[in-house]
């Protein structure tokens, strides 16, 4: 059982895989660590001795910045652009698409669930 | 795509020529600009520029946080008011 950063990872993956459970990871940087500590991507999570998982430990801890601290500098970054009243500042506060996408239809994602209007009318053919 | 760094950031001359005069003569005024695609340097802190938003001029008070963006970035092009019948909140 390998525990990183705060985070259990899963036993069964590769090595590879298993490291992009840690927000802040992805594939490629996960190859990175793996490279750096010397230890084969496709090792399973559970093959890890205790100086491995140490090695990756120590990689992640001085090298990258993840979890808390990631999602922390993401939230400062978005307050400081709300903070100096410019346009992406103001889109992020309305809860809309930030980098200039349509809204007249989709944007979903950002504007979450439809909210219907009572009484607005229907396009008749 | 971000710009060549080769070229440096995009500032545009009139502006800047008055933000120096008016740091060399340690006056300050607003300065009335079209120039929304011009880059913030550091030398504009402090400054307040009225920035034309295609209708009107918007002031923007510089401060330093606001380095290294646009100029039009403060100055909105559109004005949403809220859907009709929209009424709560």
């Amino acid at each position: 059982m390998a525990r990183i950063a705060g985070i259990d990872l899963p036993k069964n993956k590769r090595g590879e895989i298993g490291l992009t459970y840690i927000f802040g990871i992805g594939r490629s940087r996960a190859q990175t660590i793996l490279t750096k500590a010397g230890i084969s991507w496709d090792k399973k999570v559970n093959e890890w001795n205790d100086d491995e998982a140490n090695a990756i430990r120590k990689i992640i801890n001085d090298e990258i910045r993840v979890e808390g601290a990631l999602r922390s500098e993401v939230q400062l970054n978005i307050k400081r652009l709300t903070d100096i009243g410019s346009n992406r500042g103001i889109r992020h506060r309305n809860g809309l698409p930030v980098r200039g996408q349509r809204t007249k239809t989709n944007a979903r994602t950002r504007k979450g669930k439809r909210k219907t209007i009572a009484g607005k009318k229907k396009v008749t053919k | 795509m971000a710009r060549s760094l080769k070229k440096g950031p995009f500032i545009d001359h009139n502006v800047e020529k008055k933000v120096e005069d008016m740091n060399k003569s340690g006056k300050k005024s607003v300065i009335k600009t079209w120039a929304r695609r011009s880059t913030i340097p550091p030398e504009f802190v402090g400054h307040t520029f009225a920035v034309h938003n295609g209708n009107k001029f918007i002031p923007v008070y510089v401060t330093e946080n606001m380095v290294g963006h646009k100029l039009g970035e403060f100055s909105l092009t559109r004005s949403f008011k809220g859907h009709s019948g929209n009424n709560k909140k």
